[in-house]
């Protein structure tokens, strides 16, 4: 049974956005300025060594996927570290569930939150990119949506993995063995044409892969090529959103 | 009508039984507590009647609404002071209070001129800015009752609210307490602290492993199940005082309880009870008279101290 209130998972939302206003400065570094340090050395140092790539040069390639994954490590930090310490130590959801918000408002809301931080992170990142030409259409206005959406299914999947480990010390795990692999073979650095078929079937089942190829084709001004990518990104956060809110349900009432 | 009412309410986790078969009821305006030693099944009892957890059988009414069927209902009218510290340290004190509001469907104009109220009330106006971290682990639980109170519960719900506190801290919490109690707030709370169940409630559950063994006012149930008075006997050596001896004294005292190198005698009248004793040079490192308190229900009712 899911008992879920819009509103309440809306006050939730605001209570992470107050907290967030304090801290960003903590999470600048391992969201944006990783991302940063990849384009300056790939995209300028390992850039200058190859030629252009799909007609681009490097660095303009690469640009679009570091802001995706940008967006990838907002949301997926904060439903996962962030999310567990407030969970676990701070015991904050604990407090929250006996007011009237229920363990799938906390979910919803924390996932919307996770999503808006691809949103900042992401936009962020491109802004910043901007300044290297990899910015060449109008249709680069419509990301924040995009960012929005992928970040949905990061968010859940990694508040569903939080609301399930039993330890702090399992996350290395799921970065390791999810997260990294998205980030290597999501078609960031390179196309995956020259890889086996069965690297491109198997990217083609992670929502990095679909967030890189939209943010690549909006920011080259050709979004219609990446429709199927945003509708595979949009029917998937759908059908996962109610997975963390049950698992939470079951973690948080006894 | 009973704030909550509670008929053969059972919890069961796995194998388990947290709470056996527990019945009782909160009067509008009364403060209700919970009396027993930890792993009793008080704070399952208070989880159950936050919605938190839900009960195996029996019935459990808060305002008369089933809690299975209307949780979000119940914890709208309900402030909950929790036994472990659950502020957002990210966030100020006055923050706290604001952000708590809204859960419950304040305003945000709302919530902030309630705050200001509540941080008078709880003696905070000066350390509103604050990190919670900076605060005092008195100040933290001042705090978290001022925050319960954000949204003007019909029922208050503390469990523990002053374990591990120093005494100074704990008087201010009482005295908070008293203060709501008089304002009519209907309270529930749990403890071990026996000083704190006769200083705040007016009825108290004694519980132990999962069952209500006695309830009712704390002065009432001394009076019935020990007496005004307690002399107490403390061994020379190492269990040398029971067995023969509880025998003996048994004809002096009304009562007799035996806890390791300690013997507990019931009685009326305490001082004639002590010179009878000196009489029969017993070989007793030492004899004192107290008042009796409900630690010595609890030992009596189930051979157990309430503190070990």
């Amino acid at each position: 049974m899911m008992d879920l209130s819009l509103a309440g998972a809306f006050r939730f939302w605001q209570r992470n956005l107050l907290i967030f206003r304090k801290v960003f400065p903590y999470t600048l570094p391992e969201n944006f300025l990783e991302p940063v340090l990849y384009l300056l050395a790939l995209g300028l140092g390992l850039g200058a060594y190859l030629r252009e790539i799909q007609g681009l040069p490097y660095v303009a390639f690469v640009a679009p996927g570091l802001a995706a994954s940008a967006a990838m490590f907002g949301a997926t930090f904060e439903c996962t570290y962030n999310a567990y310490v407030q969970f676990y130590y701070h015991r904050s959801y604990d407090a929250i569930v006996t007011t009237p918000l229920s363990p799938e408002d906390v979910a919803v809301g924390e996932v919307l939150w996770g999503a808006t931080r691809s949103v900042l992170y992401g936009t962020a990142f491109l802004v910043v990119v901007a300044a290297f030409g990899v910015v060449r259409s109008p249709w680069a206005l419509a990301l924040p949506a995009v960012f929005f959406t992928g970040g949905l299914v990061f968010s859940a999947l990694a508040l569903a993995f939080t609301a399930v480990t039993p330890s702090i010390d399992l996350f290395p795990y799921y970065f390791s063995l999810w997260v990294t692999p998205m980030f290597m073979f999501g078609g960031i650095f390179f196309p995956l044409d020259a890889l086996p078929g069965w690297v491109q079937t198997a990217a083609w089942f992670t929502p990095l892969y679909h967030l890189v190829r939209c943010t690549r084709a909006f920011a080259f001004g050709t979004p219609l090529g990446a429709l199927a990518d945003l509708a595979w990104l949009a029917v998937v956060a759908l059908a996962l959103l109610p997975v963390p809110a049950v698992l939470l349900r079951r973690r948080l009432l006894q | 009508m009973a704030v909550v009412k509670a008929q053969d309410l059972v919890k069961r986790f796995g194998a388990v039984l947290a709470v056996d078969h527990v019945s009782f009821e909160v009067r509008e305006g009364e403060c209700y507590g919970f009396l027993g030693p930890n792993g009793a099944g008080k704070t399952t009892t208070l989880r159950m009647v936050c919605c938190n957890a839900r009960p195996t059988e029996g019935v459990l009414r808060v305002f008369g609404l089933d809690v299975r069927q209307h949780a979000r209902e119940v914890k709208g009218q309900l402030g909950v002071v929790h036994q472990a510290v659950t502020l957002d340290d990210a966030l100020t004190v006055r923050e706290n209070l604001v952000v708590y509001g809204r859960y419950f469907g304040l305003s945000w104009a709302e919530a902030r001129r309630r705050a200001e109220e509540l941080l008078a009330f709880a003696e905070l106006a000066g350390r509103a800015e604050d990190r919670i971290s900076r605060l005092s682990g008195g100040m933290q639980r001042r705090l978290m009752v001022a925050r319960a109170l954000m949204a003007n519960p019909r029922l208050l719900v503390l469990d523990e609210p002053t374990t591990g506190l120093d005494p100074q801290a704990r008087h201010a919490v009482w005295d908070r307490l008293r203060q709501l109690k008089r304002a009519g707030v209907t309270q529930i709370l749990t403890t071990h602290y026996m000083e704190e169940a006769e200083q705040l409630c007016d009825r108290v559950a004694i519980v132990d492993r999962g069952r209500i063994v006695a309830e009712g006012p704390p002065r009432a149930l001394v009076e019935r199940y020990v007496g005004r008075e307690v002399v107490e006997l403390q061994a020379a050596e190492d269990g040398a005082l029971a067995g023969a001896l509880a025998q003996t004294l048994a004809s002096l005292a009304e009562g007799v309880e035996v806890a390791k190198d300690r013997l507990f005698l019931h009685t009326q009248d305490g001082e004639e009870l002590v010179h009878r004793v000196r009489a029969l040079r017993l070989p007793v490192e030492a004899v004192v008279l107290r008042r009796a308190t409900l630690e010595d229900v609890f030992l009596r009712l189930t051979g157990r101290r309430l503190r070990e």
